[in-house]
């Protein structure tokens, strides 16, 4: 089932959550809506759910209207940071709850329930604990009860707002891993909430990138993380350094100094230079950016280490081999292998 | 026992079995002692008495049928005050205490002018009062239920008496409930909704049952006070002997006439019923805990 969303507008109190959001998910996407707090995110996945109504546009569900539906008449499968279980029903009542409570013309006979209920156990790989509590169960165990629940009433999409916030480190991958091959074994259309960028690559066909009640770029990991189309978007996803520069002859120039990138494109006058630190080459010779040692530290296999260039405010930073004989105070030449410049509006 | 941070145990039981002791205890057993002294075939006398059993009927009859209904409104007075905002919402908060300030006896005459049958409330009732007008007013019922006399006399007889007590009950139940749904999740109705649950459903199989333990606990609460009330009943009640008569009052008419041991078995007796109701109502609170989870 695809999902388009129709410049859709959410206030709270005269405050605008959403500003007039468009959106489209393919039928069996998965989707994640990444941006920090505050962004709309999650007032986004909760219009789709009709638990909020838009100020103003339209949600269909395929071609169908779903604006004017109720929660209970859209059908989707939703998943909350903090689980949500009934604590008075065992795993099996939770699973089965959206099974029981239909409507008697079409609900599936106690047998019927009670086997999907157990075929959903054995999806989410809590086989044999369907008579706890989810009291008794850890973190992992109740979000995938709770996914079970969700994916019981056979939901035309999934809505997950941020599944794995409240787990820690190593359980969170695993169950991002399983969350992925229950995806492609089920095929529902998925949307996800989450400000974990690292989670949001990992897992998801395309990302939808939020800021501030608007979308700002919509694409697939790579898209995103290789060509960032704001200042937000490069600076949100991934590691950045920025410093300010002045466009020129179709040159980039840092304090009067051609630094040996070219920019074609780029209207002349003031812009900003976003590059990522492991994206640098060393140089010797040559036009480049050159700047002083003044921190370094140790991250994983590289060398981290922070830059002062020519005089300017902002430290730029750049990862050098862990081996490299650079030490404080040191001057280093480098020069961006792939890098965005955005006008300075 | 998993010894704790702060230590103290002996102390502090200790003291609490002096403090019971000394307060609810060796009173009690003073009772219970009084009663002994009776002989055994008096003490059957007394207690199968047609008017003893009728009082103690009416106590806790009409005390199980006033704590039924303060569970019952209760819990809406406890969600309309915990889930909405509307101008004047602290003062509904501080009237539903009003019942533990007020001398129970000014609740008593209040309630008994009012719902006399020449009171306020009482006169819609009574015969050839308007709601009579009205019920034989109505022509489409079968004949038979029309007529049917519609008149209700509420003071004077057992149903005012479950007046007052409701009255004096109400505060329990609210108060024991509202912290509950004060934080109950709103995330649990919305997982109910989207899962297709109507309101309807969600309230008797999601909310309900988290509200239970408190529910029990406002009943028990309720309901005892209820068996012990003495001062607003008797304005009330008309004291009727075999009608409106509770048990507190036929203990009371047996001391003015200087029966002490009579009414120190209907005391015991009291004591008993009460105690093992309370008790029965901690023991399916404890299952309750155990069920649906630690509330």
């Amino acid at each position: 089932m695809d999902i388009r969303v129709d410049t859709v507008r959410k206030e709270f109190s005269h405050y605008p959550a959403l500003n007039d959001v468009s959106l489209e998910v393919k039928s069996s996407e998965l989707i994640a809506l990444l941006g920090p707090s505050g962004s709309g995110k999650t007032t986004l996945l909760r219009l789709i759910a009709g638990l909020e109504m838009p100020t103003a546009g339209r949600i269909f569900f395929g071609d169908e209207d779903a604006s004017s539906k109720t929660v209970q008449e859209r059908n989707v499968g939703f998943v909350f940071q903090a689980y949500a279980l009934f604590r008075n029903m065992t795993v099996l009542d939770n699973i089965s709850f959206g099974l029981k409570v239909r409507p008697r013309a079409t609900r599936p006979p106690k047998a019927e329930i009670r086997r999907r209920a157990m075929e959903l156990l054995e999806l989410v790989q809590l086989g044999g604990l369907e008579k706890r509590f989810p009291q008794q169960l850890s973190g992992g165990q109740r979000q995938r009860v709770a996914l079970a629940r969700a994916l019981a009433i056979e939901p035309r999409v999934l809505l997950l707002d941020e599944p794995f916030g409240a787990l820690d480190a190593q359980v969170r991958k695993e169950l991002r891993k399983w969350l992925r091959e229950i995806h492609d074994r089920t095929g529902h259309t998925t949307v996800f909430v989450t400000h974990d960028q690292e989670e949001a690559l990992e897992l998801a066909d395309r990302l939808v990138v939020m800021s501030q009640g608007k979308i700002e770029q919509v694409g697939t990991p790579d898209d995103v993380y290789d060509r960032p189309n704001s200042p937000f978007v490069f600076s949100f996803i991934g590691e950045s350094s920025s410093i300010p520069v002045s466009v020129e002859n179709h040159e980039l120039w840092v304090g009067g100094r051609a630094i040996g990138l070219p920019a074609p494109n780029d209207a002349a006058g003031a812009a900003k230079l976003f590059f990522r630190p492991h994206d640098v080459e060393l140089v010797d010779d040559g036009a480049a950016l050159a700047g002083v040692v003044v921190a370094s530290r140790r991250v994983g296999g590289t060398r981290r280490v922070e830059l002062e260039i020519g005089g300017l405010p902002e430290r730029v930073e750049i990862d050098l081999p862990f081996d490299h004989p650079a030490g404080e105070k040191s001057r280093i030449a480098f020069r961006p292998k792939r890098w965005r410049v955005f006008p300075q509006g | 026992m998993k010894p704790s941070v702060i230590p103290g145990f002996g102390l502090t039981f200790g003291y609490t079995i002096l403090y019971l002791s000394l307060i609810v205890l060796i009173p009690i057993a003073g009772l219970f002692l009084k009663a002994a002294t009776t002989p055994i075939e008096q003490i059957i006398r007394i207690a199968t008495s047609p008017r003893t059993l009728k009082a103690l009927e009416v106590s806790f009859g009409s005390s199980l049928i006033a704590a039924l209904v303060n569970v019952v409104f209760g819990i809406i007075v406890a969600w309309v005050l915990v889930r909405y905002k509307f101008p004047g919402r602290r003062l509904l908060d501080a009237i539903v205490d009003l019942p533990f300030a007020l001398p129970t006896a000014v609740a008593g005459i209040a309630l008994s002018t009012l719902y006399a049958p020449k009171g306020w409330v009482g006169s819609l009732f009574s015969d050839k009062g308007p709601l009579w007008q009205w019920w034989h007013g109505q022509t489409w019922l079968p004949f038979g239920l029309s007529e049917f006399s519609l008149n209700f006399k509420i003071a004077y007889t057992p149903t005012g008496i479950v007046i007052a007590l409701i009255f004096i009950g109400l505060p329990f139940v609210v108060r024991t409930v509202q912290p509950v749904l004060e934080e109950f999740e709103q995330e649990l109705e919305e997982a109910a909704a989207t899962l297709g649950a109507n309101r309807w459903q969600t309230i008797t199989s999601v909310i309900l049952p988290r509200l239970t333990p408190a529910l029990l606990t406002g009943f028990a609460l309720a309901f005892a006070r209820a068996v012990g009330e003495y001062g607003s009943v008797i304005f009330i009640a008309g004291n009727l002997p075999n009608i409106s008569e509770i048990a507190p009052v036929l203990i009371v008419i047996k001391l003015e006439e200087f029966d002490q041991a009579g009414a120190a078995v209907i005391a015991g007796i009291m004591l008993i019923i009460a105690f093992v109701m309370l008790l029965v109502i901690n023991l399916i609170q404890a299952w309750a805990r155990r069920r649906f989870g630690n509330v």
